[in-house]
């Protein structure tokens, strides 16, 4: 997994998707300024390749950084309850304020998905029997109990037809205007890599943490407010998008090892890589339409996943 | 030096560690020994700060430990834990490079790698230094956290049962080289120990714990003597002398 060849990987797929669609764009096209073509490509295309690279970059992070922390494979966002706090927190936010603006919604979001993962970790730090298979299913028990609570009180409120818009990951909808919180995810990606290594040397546990000096809770926390953070604007703009942060991680501790610093930037760009695929693949296997990307990354996630537990004995 | 003066910590009502007062001398291997439940690893835990005693202090140096900040006592105190069990894919070199994060914060400038070379090189690593920790052997293993605990290159160098599920072979191998880090490297080693003969051979002092208390605290050929040991198991334990060494059969008493 050379950095060169998956930076090319990523370029042509990058290329491929702004020229992939129902409207036919070709490059010349964008030659004059004013053409049909060009605006098509500057509200949807171009922003739709940006959120894709910016929430598959930044959930295979966010992935990454909770398996370090967790000092568990499998958990992620999909596996620790993030993703669904994150979407009761959306309720609450419509349940509450009518109106609300987007930055409103965030930090309602944000505040829930944060304290969603801490509950998880807490939760983590009393379970006696740390299994590597158990872990993540308590996670996914918290997710759901989470995700119940939602679904109720939003059958209560008669927004449930609103909620699942959140609950499908799609890039269909994604336009100028639409996408930009995403944005959020580059300063967070740089202070990630800035705190690779004390993430690498936190992964190794709290005893080890502090012998090197290390102030392991405040790394922590601060970890898991990463995390929320890219979760809740990933949910926010695109949707739920499971299995990402889980794969990507596996797939590259698996090559290049755990140390962050060496291997943020590959799961960074597998992430963009992946997702892109997924979203290419769902873009013409039933042309004209669309199939969802949260169904595309769900099938093919869900196999690789598999694959994985299968194979766990051998890495994990 | 280092001064444990009338620690105390307890669980609930039970006191694990009760008013103990210890001095580690600089230069020498100190064995902590005792039966299970002695409070041997708890002690050394509040030593390294890893716990939080109770009552009392324990002073490096003539520095209060709890006043001093987490990175500069990590430059000065270093403490391997038994269970060194962790599924993190790392290298050997890797693991020995972190071994330099309280100097250098991750940022290894060309003095630490200098010092890593070192490291890896004085525990025979260097020729293994890009193969995954959870490739190696239990000794492999061992010597790599001692490597990184080189690295780190502190005064003090607290160790938990390191010989834990190693075999014969690789128990001696990692006293020798505890024992070359204090003679050549002027290091002070504290060990916790569950084999008497180990610690009766490699040791220059020896503390001896039961329920929480010092029973004996001295020279190692003061306390290996079947009265002393009787006090610490409750065992009639003879001593034989063989090679210098005084070896505790305490297999069939």
């Amino acid at each position: 997994m050379k950095k060169r060849y998956l930076i090319i990987a990523l370029i042509l797929l990058s290329l491929l998707s702004l020229f992939v669609g129902v409207s036919h764009i070709s490059p010349k096209d964008l030659l004059d300024f004013r053409s049909e073509e060009t605006e098509i490509f500057l509200i949807s295309r171009l922003p739709r390749l940006l959120a894709i690279l910016l929430a598959g970059a930044g959930m295979s992070i966010t992935g990454l950084i909770m398996q370090q922390l967790s000092r568990n494979k499998f958990v992620s966002p999909t596996t620790a309850g993030t993703l669904d706090a994150a979407k009761l927190g959306i309720l609450v936010s419509m349940l509450l304020f009518t109106n609300t603006s987007t930055i409103e919604k965030m930090l309602v979001a944000f505040a829930f998905a944060l304290g969603g993962t801490l509950l998880f970790m807490k939760i983590l730090d009393q379970v006696k029997f740390k299994d590597a298979i158990f872990i993540p299913l308590v996670g996914l028990m918290f997710g759901n109990i989470l995700s119940s609570i939602t679904t109720f009180f939003a059958y209560k409120a008669n927004v449930i037809q609103n909620m699942s818009s959140w609950l499908q990951g799609d890039f269909s909808l994604i336009m100028k205007g639409r996408y930009e919180l995403l944005y959020i995810s580059i300063p967070v990606l740089i202070i990630t890599y800035i705190y690779a290594n004390r993430f690498t040397v936190a992964g190794m546990g709290e005893d080890f943490s502090r012998n090197l000096g290390l102030a392991y809770r405040r790394i922590v926390n601060i970890g898991l407010i990463l995390v929320a953070l890219i979760t809740t604007t990933v949910v926010l703009t695109v949707g739920v998008i499971p299995f990402l942060g889980l794969i990507i991680p596996n797939i590259v501790s698996i090559v290049k090892g755990d140390n962050l610093e060496k291997t943020l930037p590959h799961t960074a760009m597998l992430g963009a890589i992946f997702l892109l695929v997924c979203d290419i693949l769902g873009r013409v296997i039933i042309y004209p339409y669309e199939i969802s990307i949260s169904l595309m990354v769900g099938v093919i996630g869900s196999a690789i996943f598999l694959y994985m537990l299968f194979r766990r004995k051998a890495y994990a | 030096m280092i001064q444990v003066r009338e620690l105390t910590k307890a669980y609930g009502n039970k006191a694990v560690v009760e008013k103990v007062s210890v001095d580690i001398h600089p230069g020498k291997i100190t064995s902590f020994i005792g039966p299970n439940g002695a409070g041997k690893s708890t002690l050394l835990s509040m030593v390294s700060r890893l716990l939080d005693a109770d009552t009392g202090e324990v002073l490096v140096d003539n520095n209060n430990v709890k006043k001093m900040k987490s990175n500069e006592f990590s430059k000065r105190v270093s403490i391997l834990k038994q269970s060194n069990f962790m599924n993190v894919r790392l290298t050997i070199r890797e693991l020995v490079s972190f071994g330099r994060f309280p100097h250098s914060k991750g940022r290894l400038q060309a003095d630490d790698i200098q010092i890593v070379n070192q490291a890896l090189d004085y525990m025979d690593l260097m020729s293994m230094q890009h193969m995954y920790l959870e490739e190696l052997s239990g000794g492999q293993r061992q010597r790599a956290f001692i490597a990184m605990v080189i690295a780190q290159d502190t005064d003090y160098i607290l160790l938990d049962e390191p010989l834990n599920n190693l075999d014969m072979k690789h128990s001696v191998q990692i006293m020798k080289i505890l024992r070359r880090l204090v003679n050549e490297l002027g290091k002070t080693v504290v060990i916790v120990l569950h084999d008497i003969n180990f610690a009766s051979v490699y040791s220059d002092r020896i503390v001896a714990l039961k329920e929480g208390r010092v029973v004996k605290d001295g020279p190692t050929n003061d306390i290996i003597n079947s009265e002393s040991l009787r006090e610490i198991y409750d065992m009639d334990i003879p001593i034989q002398q063989m090679n210098n060494c005084r070896i505790c059969v305490y297999f069939n008493s």
